[in-house]
């Protein structure tokens, strides 16, 4: 079991800081608040850092500062790749795998095989988007640093948090909890990595 | 299709106070005088439509009634997808959409106007559209025969007029109630618009099918496609997103609705347009693969038609033109927001409607291949003249956006996440 378990954390565990500290985490009492404070971190340089509502803030990624996702890339390359796949197989069988004549029509009777080429492309599109967005969130998690803290429960209920993680080149206990401070948080604290 | 509207942390997006000329076309505006523009052209249009077409002989009459089709289709498919769009957005309650909705009823409006470029069509066109309207054909023709119960001259001209009838009291219908919450902000009127929507949607679903059937497909009355009615509605409320994309973003460039509109209802009606140009595809594509599988004469001929000659180069030009070309320049999302980029992949899209509905009807009156005729330019303009003063009189006689629609302030702040 354990050397499962441990199998299971190597393969299950979101990339984390090196060392000790995870990070500093943060709680705002109100959406507004959360989405000038993130403008607040944002402005102040900070890359490696979050932030988490019960709910979808709408503009928040925008006062987050965050680029646009590249999911619609994995998306359209996994749409091509299927609608490839459903169009190449067709073909192959019909023309050099097992060539049939079918109601006189030619071995290539391309339009015969759109439907199962529109259906792949969008099978191709659906798990593309579906398993491109579990790996680009680093899912499944089943563990993480932040659920340590006792507060941070209330980020499903009615939290509302920014976490700065430890290896943003910006990160300095200090400073980074003053920072947030600052930007109206009503309680800062730092997270320990180990799960304890 | 949005419920956080009320979550927005953004201050900005909350428009404190509406500015009047957002809300009603101002005095002196240019748009004003749209109804005039309508009509000169209106006039112009088609009165040189049957100048040139009743004076030229039977061949410039047959052109003249087969152009003028293809022109009443063009503008009627747009106010029949306005007519749908309010439909669906009271069945949905949809929330973003407040703000275009009035947009939508000022076109479903033209709809009482638009039957008369039917009259005509009626009174004199019918001989010359119509094989089957002429006895001794009947009398030669065994499936015409068959047919004649349904399709006959009588029946022809009662479902016609039903057609109309129904819709035009769909359109007055909703329009009235809009107009209505406008003065006492009833939030019981949007419940009625809502509880009327889907008896409306399925009278809107049968009259659309049956009308493609009488006006379009029995041009060629020995042809039949139980999918055709679709086809043409794909297209119509495709026309219909392209007009409002158009109309969205020429009313901001002349300082309309510029506090109520944003990017985020363009990217939408952009998405629509997007989603629209996939399901004409969908459908075109049905009807071909079936009929082109089964390989039955009495359904190829269709296709067989349009692939004679200048017909083939003209197929070829619609499925890249009205799926391809449009499907992969509609596919980013910043070529949908960008005011500039959607506006001419609105106009591209409405050319292409057009094109279509030009290969619908003109196949069956050249079947060698394409005569393009003075008179096909003029029809069109005529139609959208009689459409465009419609469509301009009715946004000055009411509010352009419903001004106290429950809904209108989640539509205001609405944002794609």
């Amino acid at each position: 079991m354990a050397a499962l378990k441990g199998a299971l954390n190597g393969i299950l565990r979101p990339s984390l800081p090196p060392g000790n500290l995870f990070g500093a985490l943060a709680e705002f009492a109100t959406p507004a608040e959360l989405y000038n404070a993130c403008e607040g971190v944002r402005d102040a340089g900070y890359t490696r850092w979050d932030a988490h509502a019960p709910f979808p803030v709408h503009g928040l990624e925008r006062a987050m500062g965050l680029r646009a996702s590249r999911l619609p890339w994995i998306v359209l390359v996994m749409a091509l790749g299927g609608a490839a796949a459903g169009m190449g197989l067709q073909g192959w069988v019909s023309t050099i795998a097992y060539p049939l004549v079918i109601s006189g029509k030619p071995f290539f009777s391309w339009p015969a095989f759109v439907p199962v080429t529109f259906e792949l492309a969008v099978l191709g599109g659906a798990l593309g988007a579906v398993f491109g967005m579990f790996a680009m969130n680093q899912l499944p998690t089943l563990h993480h640093p932040l659920f340590s803290s006792k507060r941070f429960e209330r980020a499903s209920d009615d939290g509302f948090f920014i976490s700065i993680e430890s290896w943003d080149p910006q990160f300095d206990s200090g400073r980074t909890v003053d920072l947030l401070r600052q930007l109206g948080a009503r309680e800062v604290e730092l997270v320990s990595s180990s799960s304890q | 299709m949005n419920d956080h509207g009320q979550h927005s942390a953004h201050s900005h997006s909350r428009p404190a106070a509406l500015r009047a000329s957002s809300l009603w076309l101002p005095t002196e505006h240019s748009w004003r005088r749209l109804p005039m523009l309508g009509l000169v052209l209106a006039v112009v249009g088609l009165g040189g439509s049957l100048a040139l077409g009743l004076l030229g002989g039977e061949e410039a009459r047959h052109q003249l009634w087969h152009s003028w089709l293809v022109g009443a289709l063009f503008v009627l498919s747009i106010a029949l997808g306005g007519l749908f769009f309010v439909l669906v957005h009271h069945a949905t309650q949809a929330g973003w959409s407040v703000v275009v909705r009035r947009i939508a009823e000022n076109a479903m409006a033209t709809l009482p106007f638009l039957a008369l470029l039917f009259v005509p069509l009626l009174l004199a066109g019918m001989g010359d559209l119509f094989h089957w309207s002429h006895a001794d054909v009947v009398k030669q023709d065994i499936l015409l025969q068959r047919k004649q119960p349904y399709l006959n001259v009588p029946f022809f001209l009662i479902r016609t007029v039903a057609y109309f009838a129904i819709w035009s009291a769909l359109a007055f219908w909703f329009g009235r109630l809009s107009r209505l919450q406008d003065g006492t902000g009833d939030h019981e009127l949007t419940r009625r618009m809502r509880r009327g929507s889907p008896p409306g949607l399925l009278l809107f679903a049968l009259t659309v099918t049956f009308f493609a059937f009488d006006w379009l497909m029995s041009l060629n009355p020995h042809w039949y496609s139980t999918i055709f009615g679709l086809y043409f509605f794909a297209g119509s409320v495709m026309a219909f997103f392209a007009f409002l994309a158009l109309t969205v973003i020429a009313a901001r460039r002349a300082g309309l609705l510029v506090d109520v509109l944003s990017t985020e209802h363009q990217h939408d009606i952009g998405k629509l347009l997007f989603g629209f140009v996939i399901f004409w595809a969908y459908m075109a594509f049905s009807q071909f693969l079936l009929i082109w599988y089964a390989n039955l004469p009495e359904e190829t001929v269709f296709f067989s038609q349009r692939s004679v000659g200048s017909w083939r180069t003209l197929s070829i030009v619609l499925a890249l033109g009205h799926f391809v070309v449009p499907f992969v320049f509609l596919l980013p999302r910043a070529l949908k927001r960008s005011p500039r980029a959607l506006a001419a992949a609105a106009i591209w899209l409405l050319a292409m409607h057009l094109l279509d509905l030009y290969w619908l009807v003109m196949p069956n009156l050249h079947p060698a291949g394409m005569v393009p005729s003075l008179l096909d330019a003029a029809a069109v303009i005529g139609c959208c003249g009689v459409f465009l003063a419609a469509f301009g009189g009715a946004l000055r006689r009411q509010a352009l956006v419903p001004l106290r629609d429950p809904r209108l302030p989640e539509s205001l702040t609405f944002e794609n996440v």
